[in-house]
């Protein structure tokens, strides 16, 4: 039994008895950080596995929770099951859109045309009539989880939604952890590892690419939709640089190119970010400052820190 | 709109760019040359513009705050790159960009401890504090005009330095063989400190000739960074020549687009981005040039 | 549980390690505090543009408490202090970190509208008492009104009316409004058009651009080719010293007159000197206001805090009489929660802008002066209206 399983089946057991401790408000915390390891696992799809560093990768994160908001009746509820897989469907086809556009560059002009393109979504829901303006849109009822007449569970307690973002969030490990042991795993991380040699392997490598594009948009849909579901608000920040940034900051804290890496990084983060606005007001200066440091000096993030111990070399991407 | 306006319109616009095309040359020279991603340059145009109301409150004069205030950047660029820049070089794309957007959060919070988070006007100096009446109600300020022209004379400057002179040499070949240069016995590190002070200078010059047309408050830096951004994207990364008809065309189509298409104007920009983009995906121009 | 869904030894001891920390972690997050002090949530910007009015709000808040004895109905106070930074997207968090972890008995705040939308959802789900010090979204007192939301400040549509009579009244007959596309700016500009044609004007045309941009150029152009009798703009801290500026650069100024509410010469008269002279604005406070209350609270707020109180000062301190006025009336007994509302929505505040009570839907019913620019004041010249109303548009209270 390997020290890895072990944790994983401990932190797994920690999770699912955290909302007994009868706490609302960690109980609702721990479910936001779900939510935002989902996110991050989507990215590192991209940036850590294919090695596609996006900066506007906030924008489908936007656009799966703004797609709930929309679908959201003022008066009365949505039905989960229409409204989950339209906004997931709805990520995954701007992914499509937008990938097909940015795929064809490389580089630091893909990082760059990440960031307009998200930019251009962000005024979309800022300033046009489909998104309501800067202050956002709040939804007055949860969606329901019916079947038939029966309620399966109740989304508006905090308890059941904690348990479905769990479930959520071991679904999309599970199907990420999936996706990358099969031969078109393997090819995305040889193109991150040298594009032009798995092209002339004679991989579609503009194909690889868009799909890992795509399926990193619909997984970040999925996380906006629950991010959604769980405050009831959204707002066009979702889909800021500010938002971009911070996931990229969980990959880094986290270790890239590991699975466990960006969960890690998502807890990380926000418990850094919580230490930090505890201690004092200026903590984006304390914030910006760790962030500088710890590229310098921990750039593999936390799922580095075993090896360094071990002296061993940087564990193979293999363990997920 | 009659003719009378349409042509002031072409000036707002022509005028936007120009002031664009300033701060995104920095940008695209160090891309370019260094190949680094720099997502702090809009913090160094803020910082220029806090130094314009900084420095003529103290001196009562722009003229001479400008002057010191450039001096300032270039030594500030000088240390940044010794200090953190330099170590970026061989890292990949993923540290460079959270490294540089920890910057923003150090100079953001430093300029909220430092100077506070008011916002304040700069004073437009009094030799330009006046206006020409161009129609029966509207006046166009001379200041503005001085701008454009400021931004011209610098883009010529510009071309002539790369492309003219011993250095510029120096810039251009260190931008295609980064070792064969350092082999020939030139410092190569010089010429990048050189570089990245020259784009961290363009920046704060930038803020400072337009602070007392655009007033200074927080969150200016990032509001200009993106603009850039597109200006690069669309001219090609590394060249001065695209980052001129870039950052005209995206002034006139910005200027242009809120006449026109209101609600739309924010996104006209990122519009003009995708057609370039779907036309010729590396941008109008390549190259140092 | 691993593939094999055995859980190991280690496992187990560490879950249970596990389970007994976020236990301990839950207890002390619960009420473990007295039952005797009253739990006040301020949920306000200290960082960022609108930091200067948290703090303004905060002091002028404090102050009518220390001017009450430093209790409420004769219970001590417990301050808990969030940075909302202005950032709608936070705001659901924070708002639920004062209610949920630190259990707070009232919520004030807060200045930025979008983030009060936030709030005032999150206070309603958890049937939070929420007092508004700024934020003047119609929303929050019209369709999402609630018997526990209530506002000492303003709604954003009042200024925007009070004008546009002002201007009919001037017999103008013309306006071109211009302003950032947001909800404060929509209802403002809204509520200007409303009046002045009411009044027999017409607006030729409605500008506005995306929040927070400052490049006019443009729509100076366009206001000079349509020449209008008069400008209404609506902006506020840093655009406003732009726009003010920039309109007097263009020449605007001496042809065709730039009014507004009082945010586009608040606080920004030192940074636009010459520029804004002459300027008539509308708010619900000004300069040189001579009544009693008012000058004993600039003395009173001048003496505390070593500066000069603003209309954010106003709010803050009116926030917290409202407050006292609920809570006198069951005596510190928050439970009773019916009757401090009803003494909350009865209330007769006297407040440095002079006296006001509240509209149905809990928003301000106050004057609205005319101010004029003169130096680095907004002196007030004249009453707009008297006892403008909020209202109720939508509002099922």
């Amino acid at each position: 039994m390997s020290v890895k399983r072990v944790a994983t089946g401990i932190a797994l057991v920690v999770l699912m008895l955290i909302p007994m401790a009868g706490a609302t408000f960690y109980t609702e915390l721990v479910a936001k950080i779900m939510v935002l390891a989902i996110f991050a696992l989507s990215l590192d799809l991209l940036v850590g596995y294919t090695g596609l560093v996006s900066f506007g990768h906030a924008a489908f994160y936007g656009i799966g929770a703004y797609a709930l908001a929309l679908l959201t009746p003022k008066y009365e509820a949505a039905s989960l099951w229409v409204t989950l897989p339209a906004a997931v469907l709805a990520a995954a086809l701007s992914a499509l859109v937008v990938g097909a556009l940015v795929v064809r560059v490389k580089g630091i002009y893909f990082i760059m045309v990440t960031l307009a393109f998200a930019q251009m979504f962000y005024f979309v829901f800022h300033d046009t009539k489909l998104g309501r303006g800067s202050d956002g849109i709040a939804m007055n009822f949860k969606p329901v989880a019916a079947i038939g007449d029966a309620a399966s569970i109740d989304l508006g307690n905090a308890t059941h939604l904690y348990y479905f973002v769990l479930a959520m969030l071991v679904a999309s490990f599970v199907f990420l952890r999936v996706v990358l042991r099969s031969p078109f795993g393997r090819a995305l991380m040889g193109i991150r590892s040298n594009e032009n040699r798995m092209r002339s392997l004679g991989y579609p490598v503009y194909r690889y690419k868009l799909a890992s594009f795509t399926i990193a948009g619909l997984l970040a849909g999925l996380a906006g939709y629950l991010s959604a579901l769980q405050f009831g608000f959204v707002n066009p920040e979702l889909l800021s640089w500010h938002q971009s940034g911070n996931v990229l900051l969980m990959l880094i804290l986290g270790g890239a190119g590991s699975l466990y890496g960006a969960v890690a990084g998502a807890f990380a983060f926000i418990a850094l970010t919580e230490t930090f606005q505890s201690m004092t007001r200026h903590w984006q200066l304390a914030l910006g400052t760790a962030i500088i440091l710890l590229v310098l000096f921990l750039p593999g993030g936390l799922a580095s820190i075993p090896g360094l111990l071990r002296r061993a070399p940087v564990a193979d991407v293999d363990d997920g | 709109m009659d003719v009378y306006t349409f042509l002031i319109q072409l000036l707002n616009g022509v005028q936007y760019g120009l002031l664009l095309f300033l701060v995104a040359s920095g940008l695209t020279l160090i891309f370019g040359i260094m190949g680094i991603i720099n997502l702090a340059h809009g913090s160094f145009y803020m910082i220029g513009a806090y130094m314009a109301f900084t420095l003529s409150s103290l001196t009562g004069s722009l003229w001479i705050a400008i002057v010191a205030g450039t001096l300032l950047a270039v030594l500030l660029g000088v240390i940044l790159e010794w200090a953190l820049f330099s170590h970026l070089y061989k890292r990949d794309h993923l540290q460079q960009v959270l490294l540089t957007y920890g910057l923003i959060l150090v100079f953001e919070e430093l300029r909220s401890l430092i100077v506070g988070n008011d916002v304040h006007g700069v004073p437009v100096p009094a030799l330009f504090d006046w206006s020409i009446p161009l129609t029966a109600t509207l006046s166009y300020p001379v200041y503005r005009l001085v701008m454009s022209a400021i931004c011209v004379a610098l883009a010529a400057l510009l071309y002539v330095f790369i492309h003219r002179t011993r250095p510029g040499m120096m810039i251009r070949a260190g931008a295609s063989n980064r070792e064969m240069v350092a082999s020939l016995g030139l410092n190569i590190n010089l010429v990048y400190r050189l570089v990245f002070a020259l784009g961290v200078a363009l920046a704060a010059f930038a803020g400072m000739i337009a602070a007392p047309v655009s007033s200074v408050y927080p969150g200016m830096g990032t509001q200009v960074l993106i603009i850039c951004f597109v200006v690069v994207v669309i001219g090609g990364i590394g060249s001065i020549r695209g980052a001129l008809v870039a950052a005209l065309l995206i002034g006139l189509a910005d200027t242009f687009g809120k006449v026109f298409i209101p609600e739309l104007s924010g996104i006209t920009v990122y519009l003009l981005m995708a057609v370039v983009l779907l036309w010729r995906p590396e941008g109008l121009f390549r190259g140092a040039a | 549980m691993d593939a094999t869904g055995r859980i190991p030894r280690s496992g187990m001891r560490a879950a249970a390690l596990g389970v007994a920390a976020a236990c301990a972690l839950a207890w002390t997050g619960t009420t473990l505090a007295q039952q005797t002090k009253i739990k006040i949530g301020l949920m306000l910007p200290y960082t960022g543009t609108y930091a200067a009015l948290g703090t303004a709000i905060t002091n002028g808040f404090k102050l009518a408490i220390q001017e009450n004895g430093g209790k409420l109905g004769g219970r001590e106070i417990e301050y808990f202090t969030v940075d909302d930074e202005s950032d709608p997207a936070k705001a659901p968090d924070n708002a639920n970190k004062l209610i949920k972890r630190d259990q707070v008995d009232v919520l004030v705040g807060t200045v930025h509208s979008g983030v009060a939308l936030a709030m005032s959802k999150v206070a309603r789900d958890n049937n939070t008492l929420l007092i508004i010090p700024n934020a003047g979204a119609d929303e929050i007192t019209g369709p999402l009104c609630a018997a526990n939301v209530f506002r000492s400040s303003f709604s954003n549509s009042q200024f925007g009316i009070a004008m546009g009579k002002v201007m009919a009244d001037q017999t103008k007959k013309t306006a071109v409004t211009l302003t950032w596309k947001y909800a404060a700016g929509d209802e403002s500009v809204g509520g200007f058009k409303e009046a002045f044609e009411a009044g027999g004007g017409k607006v030729v045309k409605e500008l506005s651009l995306p929040f927070p941009q400052v490049e006019f150029q443009p729509y100076l152009t366009e206001i000079a080719a349509l020449k209008p009798d008069v400008v209404y703009a609506f902006f506020a801290g840093g655009g406003a010293v732009k726009f003010v500026k920039d309109y007097a650069a263009a020449g605007l100024t001496k042809t065709i007159p730039l009014v507004g509410p009082g945010f586009l010469t608040d606080g920004t008269l030192d940074a636009q000197g010459e520029s804004a002279q002459g300027l008539l604005t509308t708010l619900h406070y000004g300069d040189g206001l001579n009544l009693p209350k008012n000058n004993a609270f600039r003395a009173a707020y001048a003496k505390t805090f070593s500066t000069p109180p603003d209309v954010y000062a106003v709010q803050g301190y009116d926030a917290a009489q409202l407050l006292i006025a609920g809570v006198n009336a069951v005596k510190g007994d928050l439970s009773k929660r019916a009757d401090v509302v009803k003494a909350m929505e009865t209330a007769k505040i006297e407040s440095p802008r002079g006296a006001f009570a509240l509209s149905k839907s809990h928003n301000p019913i106050h004057d609205i002066y005319l101010r004029k620019v003169d130096g680095k004041e907004n002196k007030v010249i004249a009453v707009a209206i008297k006892n403008l109303n909020d209202p109720p548009r939508g509002c099922k209270l």
